[in-house]
């Protein structure tokens, strides 16, 4: 029986957006691993972590409340469950703090009510990468390799969202595993000690301050680089477009030859467990992962 | 009656997670951890003491709560568990409501306009988004910022993770009057219990 979870794709996965491409991915290896995502009906807009010039704490917190209500009231009995490390963090901060203040509770209820809406507090909100640590596991997630990655050297980058400030599985902040298991898992190599790995990528400030993130990205990319790294993975979207997209930018700026593809974790594992280019959503890379590409067409 | 000077107050009243402002005990992890470090003129335990000491145009003028790239770094490490990120958001806030941001802050234009293209249908239009960001500094200054992106524009394009056809309308939500209406409501609470100090 497939294991169900009331799911928060979140405004980036939607088609045609900027991480439409972890979500076909994603919904690829759930298929395998007899995950079924029922998708919160009517969901919105976490606000993510960059809303704030203009919403109010309480606005904010209304916005995820609204979510899981809806969760709540349409899928009772299942976590909620996102992709996105931005979507994650909001909600789960939204859940916790909600539950913990009384009056929050009371005053997000009232604004809720407009909505038609009741926030209870009966939900666990969880990352997509907990759901298959720890109600699948390692062992499962590699029975199904078909293809294992062998050769293939892969920088796990956390990032910060998927890290901090809640933690997968109760692991170090400041030198996480999980990603590099993950890694392993699907027969490629890690790299344990990639020093960048739960550094920043600037998140939302790539588009306000531009130089500032792109210096904290190159510095990323140089370490997976030196590290002998072929590609970078992560579970963010925010870190995954980040690393991606302006290594031209970066390149022009820096006189450095950047090429790396920066892949999700969700593509990895489809390309390992022997699905189609298309199913993997390789397509999606704006910088190729042509050893990916490879493994897929064999 | 009160002995601590009016702005700590303040602070503490309307600023979110203010309260934890006087936590403070000036370790100076957070700076040493923050990735925009180096950009900052007041890290955060420099702001926390200006707060202390009564500095109100001097903090809410700062530029420096708006290098927050909500990386949680100093959340994670700070001894005492401030949470440094929200007292950052929410000072930002609380300067964007007073008007106090100056003209030029370009993560406080993004992220205004952030919150605007959100709650005009519930979810973001990330194409209308990245236009009006490329545009915030005026028309020439679009222009050339459009060229010089055209590259990964391009590149999003042509991987389908960015849809022209979004400038039409696109994704949002069903009940956007609900959610509106929530908002206003949520906004309306919120302002009530501001306090004048």
């Amino acid at each position: 029986m497939a294991k169900e979870y009331s799911y928060y794709p979140g405004c980036s996965s939607q088609k045609g957006a900027s991480s439409s491409n972890q979500l076909r991915s994603t919904q690829a290896i759930c298929d395998v691993l007899g995950i079924k995502l029922n998708e919160i009906p009517d969901w919105n807009c976490c606000s993510a972590s960059i809303g704030y010039a203009g919403g109010g704490e309480l606005p904010r917190l209304a916005l995820s409340a609204r979510n899981i209500a809806l969760s709540e009231k349409h899928h009772p009995n299942q976590d909620v469950v996102a992709t996105c490390a931005a979507c994650w963090l909001a909600t789960r901060e939204t859940n916790d703090r909600l539950t913990e203040n009384k009056e929050l509770f009371a005053e997000t209820n009232e604004a809720l009510k407009e909505a038609g809406l009741v926030f209870n507090g009966q939900k666990k909100v969880r990352h997509m990468v907990e759901v298959l640590i720890e109600d699948i596991g390692f062992e499962e997630m590699g029975s199904h390799v078909k293809k294992p990655l062998e050769g293939i050297k892969i920088a796990g980058y956390v990032g910060c969202q998927t890290n901090r400030p809640f933690g997968i599985n109760g692991e170090s902040f400041e030198n996480p595993m999980y990603l590099d298991k993950m890694v392993e898992t699907l027969g490629a190599d890690s790299i344990p000690d990639y020093d960048k790995k739960v550094a920043c990528c600037g998140g939302a400030l790539m588009f306000s301050e531009p130089e500032k993130s792109q210096a904290l990205v190159k510095e990323i990319l140089e370490s997976a680089h030196d590290s002998g790294a072929d590609m970078i993975v992560t579970p963010c979207p925010v870190c995954q477009m980040n690393t991606e997209v302006y290594q031209d930018a970066i390149n022009a700026k820096y006189g450095t030859k950047f090429n790396m593809p920066s892949v999700y974790y969700s593509t990895l594992m489809s390309v390992a467990y022997g699905q189609t280019a298309e199913q993997a959503a390789l397509s999606g890379q704006v910088i190729r992962a042509t050893k990916l590409e490879e493994i897929a067409d064999k | 009656m009160k002995y601590r000077n009016n702005f700590l107050r303040e602070v503490e009243a309307n600023v979110e997670e203010g309260e934890w402002v006087k936590r403070c005990m000036q370790c100076g992890v957070c700076a040493g951890s923050c990735p925009l470090g180096p950009h900052w003129e007041h890290p955060p335990q420099e702001i926390f003491m200006m707060i202390r000491a009564g500095k109100r145009e001097e903090v809410l003028g700062s530029d420096s709560m708006w290098m927050c790239t909500s990386c949680y770094n100093c959340i994670a490490r700070c001894p005492r568990e401030l949470p440094i990120t929200h007292i950052m958001h929410g000072l930002a806030h609380y300067a964007t409501r007073l008007g106090l941001v100056s003209e030029n802050q370009q993560t406080n234009k993004f992220a205004q306009r952030f919150w605007n293209n959100l709650t005009k249908k519930g979810r973001v239009n990330e194409l209308k988004l990245g236009l009006s960001l490329y545009f915030m500094n005026g028309i020439p200054e679009g222009i050339k910022t459009s060229l010089k992106m055209q590259k990964v524009g391009l590149g999003m394009w042509k991987t389908k993770r960015m849809d022209p056809m979004e400038i039409l309308g696109g994704h949002g939500c069903k009940d956007t009057s609900g959610l509106q209406a929530m908002l206003k409501k949520a906004s309306e609470i919120e302002a009530a219990k501001k306090v004048k100090v």
